[in-house]
């Protein structure tokens, strides 16, 4: 089941946000999105994640629209993780990554299913040592970690991530990075927002490249992250060469010189 | 101590707090004459009982309104008056006192209530789609609006007495109320009550931020719609049978989160109960106040609860560095 957008269009306000974006997301592929600020990247997660409802055009989930989907069926099928690492209220890890079982939930309390899912995602993501913190005590790693558990605890066969890296250290952005990854190799859709072109280079499979609104380029990581698109999207003079193991390493200069 | 333990303690805190309630005053009334058929007998039903149980469905309703805004809006400061419902619920019954109306049999509630019933329609409509920042707004414009409007009346009231009678009623008080006023509120607090103990799972799920929310499924229209209704309706019956009575929904959910921890759906009964507790307590306490005539509940709330939210705002602040 793939996660595809067809001439898809959003405008909020008056500005155009998006336009004429068609793309199609493959499961058990980490997916990446990048793409200067305000290109749209957020509004097409959002698109696809069913939160937001595009004037034009439709994404689906295999030939299912999205927007039309009951939200807690879209809910267990589609799994969020948003910008900013929000939280409020000093609640428990645990009680946090239960959170991501809400979909699933009917009446009052847990199911054995669910707690099992719970489990399975703190250990997925080394959270159960701090299960019962309150996540307001939490570093900023630990509770990236912790966000993303609440994602896999609901067990979605997407997820969709925005900008997951933001205020993390490399340590802690690798961590993200590899569970997404593993997320992947499982076979789960894996999408994510990044801004950080040298990890894009190395951990997706498959790349879309916005900008002003529509797609630059899209396609595999050769495809897309080469020094012509690079200059001409970001502004920036880069080279790309491959390392002593093969793989493909990104070099950022500076600017472009106009 | 497990939360089912300290529920079953704020049950029995309910309850005695209720029983002293129905005894406390400048007479006590025993349990032995509860069912005299003398003068004791005559004040316990038809003075004590009625405030006793407006005490108890007042303070819940208060609590519980609290405790679910609070969670809605993701602020531990808000409180039941922000939606403008208690101003423009407030609002109806000056008008019905100035006008006369209230000498009519439910004169004053049935006005008072289409002041929150009207203030619950513009509020839907003014914070249409516009998330938690429209509701704001649109809840302090009402309470603005609303107040400026009662100043007026009670401005242009026709002689010192009718100005009298309207600001000690908005006073709040559950002085003189019968069994007829808990059976004209009762229906609209308990369907209030029932819609706003059903946003718990969804309140849960906001403590993720709204996208976070609506990713997991929750329709955050209706939830707003299901709370305004829920508040409008709870917090609307209670203004219209006791006036304005403040700082129980912003005080208990503190008090009670400091218990059960800060999960937006473990605290919605629990605030229920401390609200009535709080609530029967106070109006107990100013019926034993000596002296002549007896301390408005509003004004007793507010000297008793604003140095206790001093209190507690110095206990975080402390907590927090």
């Amino acid at each position: 089941m793939n996660l595809n957008v067809q001439n898809l269009g959003f405008a909020h306000g008056r500005t155009a946000t998006l336009e004429g974006i068609n793309a199609t997301f493959e499961a058990g592929r980490f997916s990446v999105i990048l793409g200067p600020n305000g290109a749209g990247k957020s509004t097409l997660l959002a698109c696809l994640a069913g939160l937001r409802k595009p004037n034009r055009g439709a994404a689906k989930l295999g030939d299912e629209d999205i927007t039309a989907m009951p939200a807690p069926t879209r809910a267990k099928r589609i799994g969020l993780l948003p910008q900013g690492a929000e939280t409020h209220w000093a609640i428990s890890s645990e009680a946090l990554v239960a959170l991501g079982r809400t979909p699933h939930m009917r009446g009052a309390g847990t199911s054995a299913d669910d707690r099992r899912a719970i489990s399975a995602a703190m250990s997925a993501t080394a959270t159960e040592g701090f299960a019962h913190r309150p996540v307001t005590q939490l570093s900023g790693g630990e509770r990236a970690r912790v966000l993303l558990a609440r994602v896999l605890a609901g067990e979605p066969e997407w997820i969709l991530a925005d900008e997951p890296l933001t205020n993390l250290d490399p340590g802690f952005q690798l961590d993200i990075l590899h569970l997404l990854r593993q997320q992947a190799e499982a076979g789960k859709g894996v999408i994510a927002v990044l801004h950080d072109l040298q990890y894009a280079v190395r951990f997706a499979d498959h790349l879309v490249l916005l900008h002003a609104g529509r797609i630059f380029a899209q396609g595999s990581v050769d495809d897309v992250i080469t020094p012509a698109n690079l200059a001409y999207v970001y502004g920036i003079d880069a080279n790309l060469f491959k390392d002593e193991e093969g793989a493909v390493q990104l070099f950022i200069k500076g600017k472009v010189r106009p | 101590m497990n939360n089912r333990t300290l529920t079953a303690l704020l049950l029995l805190l309910t309850l005695a707090a209720f029983l002293l309630s129905l005894m406390a005053g400048k007479v006590w009334i025993w349990p032995n004459s509860w069912a005299a058929d003398n003068a004791d007998g005559w004040i316990f039903l038809e003075l004590r009982l009625p405030r006793a149980v407006l005490g108890l469905c007042i303070g819940a309703v208060l609590g519980l309104s609290g405790a679910v805004l609070q969670g809605y809006l993701r602020n531990p400061l808000a409180d039941p008056t922000v939606l403008g419902v208690s101003a423009s619920a407030a609002l109806g019954g000056v008008g019905a006192i100035y006008t006369g109306l209230n000498l009519l049999p439910f004169g004053l509630f049935t006005c008072a209530m289409l002041g929150a019933g009207l203030s619950i329609l513009l509020l839907l409509v003014i914070s249409r789609g516009g998330g938690t920042m429209g509701f704001i707004l649109g809840g302090m414009v009402l309470s603005t609006l609303a107040g400026a409007l009662t100043a007026f009346v009670i401005s242009i009231a026709p002689n010192p007495f009718a100005a009298s009678e309207i600001i000690n009623w908005l006073m709040g008080a559950l002085t003189d109320r019968l069994m007829a006023d808990v059976w004209t509120a009762l229906p609209f607090m308990a369907l209030g009550v029932a819609l706003l103990l059903s946003t718990g799972r969804a309140l849960d799920a906001l403590t993720l931020g709204e996208n976070g929310a609506k990713s997991l499924g929750i329709n955050l229209f209706r939830l707003q719609w299901v709370i305004v209704l829920g508040v409008g309706l709870a917090v609307g019956a209670s203004v219209a049978v006791s006036g304005v009575v403040g700082f129980v929904g912003l005080i208990v959910p503190h008090v009670i989160r400091s218990f059960y921890g800060e999960q937006p759906s473990r605290i919605l009964v629990p605030s229920a109960l401390g609200g009535a507790i709080l609530t029967l307590t106070a109006d107990s306490l100013v019926r034993l106040i000596p002296g002549p005539g007896e301390m408005r509940l509003g004004i007793a709330m507010a000297v008793l609860g604003a140095p206790f939210f001093l209190l507690l705002l110095l206990r975080y602040r402390k907590g927090a560095a």
